[in-house]
């Protein structure tokens, strides 16, 4: 009787002298768990802000205001497409400052207004060649480097020579602000026009239509065929020496560098095919491939994760192979097969280096209307201006980076909730 | 050997099947039947009779085979890649294990319930609709709801859900979902119904239902239910198997096997010497 009290309150004891260290380690395992969440968000919110922080300018640009006349001399009928809108351009700000006489600070002058601004002079005047003989005011865009100072991406102070912007220039800048003839504006251009050599006249519209050309034939050539690929493998292939062999493979193309992916596409889309080059067919087809192990591997194991007693459950009743996966296993596999295509896709928007391989890299300035129109793409087109000397493309690279996130927020927001719709209640 | 009634038991060395394998008329008839997962020896030469209109129950304990056995019955084994099946099943003067056999017809014609209820992810009705549909067995819906009403009024279910067809069929009760997954099955007009352990996952009130369902199906059917409760053996079937790590040690009505068994294995078994 006493021995076995003594033997209880033991056990006891050892328990909750063992107890108090249990809890501790636990206690350490949360707090492990709570500084990685930290961490983790304090980088991607570095991330976020660094790249807003930087690329928030780009979306708004200078503009110039020039009273043009678009005079009857210049434009004659029979070439307004080839005329000489630059020369009215020239000719409007000749006007504001009449002062300049010397034939340098004309060029200096005439550098205040973008190349661009005759292209948008020409548009005006082909959409509606009525406005011939009138004057209109009309606000053109600016240079990059004006933009550049207006924003505060360049000084004032400094020796006048290894400034980009010269004194008179200032002087000219200072008074164009003051008439109110030089402001911030909503730069539409950036969201409606391809790649430009000139800071002030690129746009992103160009890479984002190649990216959905791309993904688009990413999407329905590797969502069928991954899901087809995996139905087999998983539901009807025999399991032997070969299904082995394939699934290693598949296991190990989807750790293949992308880039092999891109050689891949150059020596049998481009070189073997014919395909053309830079076009959003050839890069849909690349990171098709690419994507496909991920949407296989994932389709698999969403398959596998099918109770067993559901296929029971349909074979009882009759039903054949086919209308067992097609009616019973398939749906409750969809929305993993989903979760699985979000993220090849995810990847595919991302990826650079085998786009590079198919030329997908050259300077496209149209916006691509098809598939097999030249084009960039996205991540692409952000290498390029992160390349690029001019000042004005700091601030757009971060702001191309902000239009790919919202892209891929977009992509995933639809899916999930395509998901959300397909997903079983009970 | 041939032995009388009284208390002579065949020795726990002899595998050999005793008791009364043949019916008259029967609608399953199993011969020198053998399966093999790879090497393992899983049920070893049976031969059965299964007959029109009874209760066939299989007791045995865990691991002898009765489970592997009832598979065999509607090729559900097919689905078990190391699984090898040698030996005659015949039905309708047909081997089912022949080679241009298919599965499909024939598991409308044996139909299976299983251990655990297994509802689809989909309404009560469509759940019973399901097998009707892929056959073809409806002209039209009106028949195809003469037909939901019918097997849920068969499995004694109709009242408690009739006004809620629509549900989910997975958010009824344990005891529901198998009587749901019972109306499944008569849903296609089964001749065989094969019950793997139907109420092990079940309380004994539900499990009451499920029985005295057994008992009224006999009329239409030919029931073969496995079940680890001996009890439950005695009051639904008519014949009992009593299997032994792959054998079929005895087979016979039901109470002359938990009265008389003629087998020292049986008699183990049924006065709780192992199991």
């Amino acid at each position: 009787m006493n021995n076995t009290q003594k033997k209880t309150r033991r056990t006891i004891d050892i328990v909750n002298q063992s107890l108090a260290r249990r809890y501790r380690a636990e206690r350490r395992f949360r707090l492990y768990g709570i500084s990685a969440i930290v961490v983790s968000l304090a980088f991607l919110a570095f991330l976020f802000v660094a790249i807003a922080a930087n690329g928030a300018s780009a979306f708004w640009q200078t503009y110039v205001k020039l009273d043009i006349h678009f005079s009857p001399d210049t434009l004659r009928q029979a070439s307004l497409a080839t005329a000489d809108y630059q020369g009215l351009v020239k000719k409007s700000l000749r006007n504001m400052f009449p002062e300049v006489k010397n034939r340098r600070d004309k060029r200096q002058l005439y550098g205040l207004a973008s190349p661009g601004a005759s292209f948008q002079l020409r548009k005006i005047v082909l959409d509606n060649p009525q406005i011939i003989g009138q004057k209109r005011s009309i606000w053109v865009p600016a240079d990059d480097d004006v933009d550049m100072l207006i924003k505060g991406h360049i000084k004032r102070e400094g020796p006048e020579e290894s400034r980009r912007l010269k004194d008179k220039q200032l002087a000219w800048i200072d008074q164009l602000i003051a008439e109110e003839k030089l402001e911030k504006r909503f730069n539409k251009t950036f969201f409606t026009v391809g790649d430009s050599r000139e800071p002030e006249l690129a746009g992103v519209w160009g890479a984002v239509m190649g990216s959905f050309f791309t993904l688009i034939v990413t999407l329905l050539l590797s969502f069928p065929v991954g899901v087809a690929a995996a139905v087999y493998l998983e539901e009807f292939a025999p399991k032997n020496r070969w299904t082995d062999l394939i699934e290693i493979n598949i296991n190990n193309l989807a750790a293949v560098p992308s880039i092999v992916f891109g050689l891949l596409g150059l020596a049998v889309f481009l070189n073997f095919f014919g395909l053309p080059r830079s076009a959003p067919i050839v890069g849909g087809l690349v990171l098709t491939l690419m994507t496909l192990p991920t949407i296989i591997i994932a389709s698999r194991s969403a398959l596998k994760s099918v109770p067993p007693s559901i296929r029971e459950a349909a074979l009882g009743v009759g039903a054949s192979k086919m209308q067992m996966v097609v009616h019973h296993v398939l749906p409750l596999a969809l929305p993993g097969m989903l979760t699985g295509t979000i993220i090849g896709m995810a990847r595919a928007l991302g990826e650079t280096a085998p786009l590079l391989m198919i030329g997908m890299v050259a300077f496209i300035v149209d916006v691509p209307a098809g598939l097999t129109d030249p084009s960039t793409a996205l991540p692409v087109q952000v290498y390029l201006w992160a390349d690029s000397p001019e000042r004005g493309f700091v601030e757009r690279t971060s702001a191309a980076i902000m239009v790919l996130l919202a892209f891929l927020i977009t992509m995933n927001a639809t899916a999930v909730f395509l998901r959300k719709r397909f997903e079983r209640r009970w | 050997m041939e032995i009388e009634d009284g208390r002579v038991l065949v020795s726990r060395e002899n595998r050999k099947t005793v008791g009364d394998i043949i019916v008259d008329n029967p609608r399953m008839t199993c011969r020198n039947v053998d399966v093999y997962y790879d090497d393992k020896h899983a049920i070893k030469d049976v031969s059965i009779d299964i007959g029109n209109n009874e209760v066939l129950s299989m007791i045995g304990p865990s691991g002898c085979g009765k489970s592997t056995f009832i598979r065999c019955l509607n090729r559900m084994n097919d689905t078990i890649d190391n699984c090898r099946v040698t030996g005659d099943i015949v039905m309708d003067n047909v081997n089912i294990y022949d080679k241009n056999i298919d599965v499909v017809p024939l598991r409308a014609q044996v139909g299976m319930v299983f251990q655990k209820p297994n509802p689809f992810p989909k309404s009560i009705y469509d759940n019973i609709a399901y097998g009707p549909k892929i056959h073809g067995l409806a002209a039209n819906n009106a028949e195809l709801d003469a037909i939901v009403e019918t097997s849920l009024i068969k499995a004694g279910l109709w009242d408690e859900v009739k006004d809620r067809l629509g549900q989910p069929g997975t958010g009824l009760s344990g005891g529901q979902q198998q009587r749901l997954c019972i109306a499944r099955t008569i849903a296609v007009s089964p001749e065989v119904i094969l019950m793997d352990e139907p109420c092990s996952a079940l309380d004994p009130i539900a499990t009451a239902v499920i029985e005295d369902l057994i008992t009224e199906l006999k009329t239409q059917y030919s029931i073969v239910i496995v079940t680890h409760s001996m009890q439950q053996a005695a009051r639904v079937s008519q014949r009992t198997a009593y299997f032994h790590l792959g054998d079929l040690i005895e087979v016979g009505p039901t109470e002359r096997i938990f009265t008389k068994p003629r087998h020292q294995l049986t008699q183990d078994y049924i006065t709780g010497r192992f199991g």
